[in-house]
């Protein structure tokens, strides 16, 4: 399959702002990234009685959303809310849309479950026919565009609006989604991201795909034992960059996308469908693969997955380029973390550094043996220019992203 | 880019009393009588026989639609990229998730967990196909059929390249329906291309810069279609589909977000 050609001319992050367990706001994740500093303890969410560890965001039960709104109340709009507020990024959406009007702003956010921990409570409260007997808003909070149409309705923005959901890869995808509908001339600029919340669904389902790990999740190490689940939203307002963009801007070159036609909840051994998505946002952004400083992994810490885009990395990057995974700090924010993982990269393109893998400590043999990657084990003091984030997802659904330093 | 086009080169329908398009064209186009009844899920013989053991209704959908439009469109789904609309994930595998975290014990399977993602469609789709080409897993509530087709036409005309538009609703069981009242399943795929061939049933248009009017969206002249039309997201799409069964050209308004149609032009091929 041949990778698309290039559609548009590069995008900038005018705003952006990303809340985890890290804690509020790009300032304290630049300082965790660069000390290499985890958020994830042991889990004490709501009810849920597993051996394992979260990447939980303190204050998410105080925060109230505007009153207007108080039908989309349920813990993933609290977090949203929560995001928003930091960073300007807020005051930056409206300002867009005073500039650009309100209907040219498109609201493309990632999320997995949504509001569903909302249902999830009030299926303990059904009476003896099994009726509910709470007032569950559906569509403002258990839905998946609950997290689009809080946004939208937040600013009075009129544009198209619309959630991408494909697991882990969804606020990845949301990129390419506002890349596109501003090659069309739809829009002038869009708020992308994506959050998601801790609810019973996750941490119950991945125990039993018995993928979650008893201790803080450590992706690539030799004594990896699976995932911890966090929860986080991201925010970045995306615009066409001028023909010179500035040297502190930050550019969206290239996304990629694609199937592993493989499998539901594993990806394809060969870590194929990631190699396509690569390759696709390579070819997009017009770079080569030594172009890349530095690649922030999906690196989930299951060996599975791991393996797979370690192969994925190694066949088409070889052995040098800088590389880790960022989810031992914040945890696998699921349908968030793409969203996540390209502010971070933001962060380091901005600040100069490289995040290592936090929670790693030895590299797992197999990686030193079959399929040698250069893997950061600590942060590292340097300048990157081209950046790639990858994110792959349940249903082998694939996207990488390139991000590079204007000027 | 003024406009937004594609040439519309296959249609897959299924829906309560609707088993195919050709068959839901007569009756939209008045030829046949629309008798209402559950809609029949066929069995998904393309998938592997574990994979076609866990298929939801979901997948059920929209591998028969899907797969409908493919073979009237003659492309090849392997190689094509998709759009998957819906308004909500199964909302029957829902159910039995929160049933079960409402329990003491809180075992989910699996299988289960797996099917609860809002992508599982496209997963099997691409197990199904073979296909590894992108695909655009989206929601939009009760506008998720339009937002699937603005973006599956900003694909078509940006990208230059053919797309599958899947859009898809299952049916809630209670308590969930007493929120969210779907009654039934319905699904239709449109295969979507740059260029008009021998093949197109029609060239479909947007208007680039603005989308969407405040006009009101079109009815159905059939009350029980029309009942369909606003009880289903997806079908949603109906009034369009009326005025590609009777070869119209001109413009369609489907319902989208409150206040806000979608404004579709029809050029008949």
């Amino acid at each position: 399959m041949q990778p698309p050609a290039s559609p548009s001319p590069p995008l900038q992050f005018a705003a952006a702002t990303v809340t985890s367990c890290l804690g509020t706001g790009l300032e304290l994740h630049r300082l965790a990234l660069r000390q290499g500093s985890s958020g994830l303890a042991p889990c004490r969410f709501e009810t849920v009685d597993l051996p394992t560890w979260i990447g939980e965001v303190a204050g998410v039960d105080e925060v109230r959303l505007p009153r207007q709104w108080a039908d989309y109340d349920c813990r993933n709009n609290r977090l949203a809310e929560l995001a928003l507020q930091q960073d300007g990024f807020a005051a930056a959406v409206q300002a867009a849309a005073a500039r650009h009007g309100s209907h040219r702003v498109g609201v493309f956010l990632g999320t997995s479950t949504s509001g569903i921990l909302q249902t999830e409570l009030a299926y303990r409260e059904r009476d003896a026919q099994g009726a509910f007997t709470t007032d569950l808003h559906y569509a403002q909070t258990h839905n998946t565009y609950s997290l689009a149409a809080y946004v939208s309705a937040r600013f009075g923005l009129r544009g198209p609006a619309m959630v991408v959901s494909s697991a882990c890869s969804s606020s990845a995808k949301v990129f390419a989604t506002a890349q596109r509908m501003i090659a069309a001339n739809m829009i002038d600029c869009a708020v992308v991201g994506g959050v998601d919340s801790l609810c019973l669904t996750t941490l119950y389902g991945f125990n039993a795909l018995e993928l979650l790990a008893p201790d803080p999740c450590r992706p690539f190490d030799a004594r990896r034992m699976g995932l911890s689940i966090g929860e986080a939203a991201a925010f970045v307002l995306l615009e066409a960059a001028p023909a010179q963009a500035a040297d502190e801007a930050v550019l969206l070159l290239g996304a990629g996308e694609s199937s592993d036609a493989h499998h539901m909840s594993s990806p394809h051994p060969e870590g194929l469908g990631a190699r396509l998505a690569m390759q696709a946002a390579l070819a997009q952004a017009g770079l080569q693969p030594s172009a890349i400083d530095y690649i922030n992994l999906h690196g989930t810490a299951t060996p599975s997955n791991d393996r797979a885009e370690g192969r994925a990395v190694a066949s088409l990057f070889g052995p040098t380029t800088p590389c880790s995974s960022t989810k031992g700090a914040t945890g696998h924010t699921l349908g968030a973390a793409g969203g996540v993982e390209a502010v971070f990269c933001m962060l380091a393109l901005r600040h100069g550094f490289l995040p290592g893998g936090t929670g790693a400590d030895m590299l797992d043999p197999a990686f030193t043996r079959d399929t040698p990657l250069n893997y950061l084990l600590q942060p590292v003091e340097t300048a990157p220019r081209h950046v790639m984030s990858n994110s792959f997802g349940f249903g082998g659904t694939n996207c990488s992203l390139v991000l590079a330093r204007g000027g | 880019m003024t406009r937004l086009t594609a040439s519309l080169d296959g249609i897959g329908l299924l829906g309560p009393g609707l088993q195919n398009w050709p068959q839901t064209r007569s009756i939209l186009r008045g030829e046949a009588i629309y008798l209402s009844c559950r809609t029949q899920l066929p069995a998904p013989q393309t998938l592997p026989a574990a994979e076609r053991r866990r298929a939801t209704a979901a997948v059920k959908l929209t591998l028969a639609t899907g797969l409908e439009a493919v073979a009237a469109a003659g492309m090849q789904a392997a190689h094509l990229a998709t759009v998957f609309t819906s308004s909500g994930s199964d909302g029957l595998n829902c159910h039995e998730i929160c049933a079960a975290l409402a329990c003491s014990d809180r075992m989910i399977s699996p299988t289960r967990f797996h099917n609860s993602v809002h992508n599982a469609a496209s997963g099997y789709w691409g197990i199904a196909t073979g296909a590894m080409a992108p695909s655009t897993v989206l929601c939009a509530l009760d506008a998720s059929f339009g937002v699937g087709l603005l973006e599956a036409l900003v694909q078509v005309a940006v990208l230059q390249q053919p797309v599958l538009l899947l859009a898809y609703d299952t049916g809630y069981p209670e308590p969930l329906h007493s929120v969210r009242p779907i009654p039934d399943s319905f699904g239709l795929a449109l295969a979507l291309t740059p260029k008009r061939s021998d093949r197109s049933l029609a060239r479909l248009s947007i208007r680039a810069a603005a989308p969407f009017t405040d006009d009101p969206a079109n009815t159905l002249t059939n009350a029980d279609l029309d009942a369909l039309r606003r009880s289903i997201p997806a079908a949603r799409a109906l009034p369009l589909l009326e005025a590609l069964s009777r070869g119209e050209s001109g413009t369609v308004v489907l319902d989208h977000l409150p206040g806000q149609g979608l404004a579709v032009t029809i050029d008949p091929s």
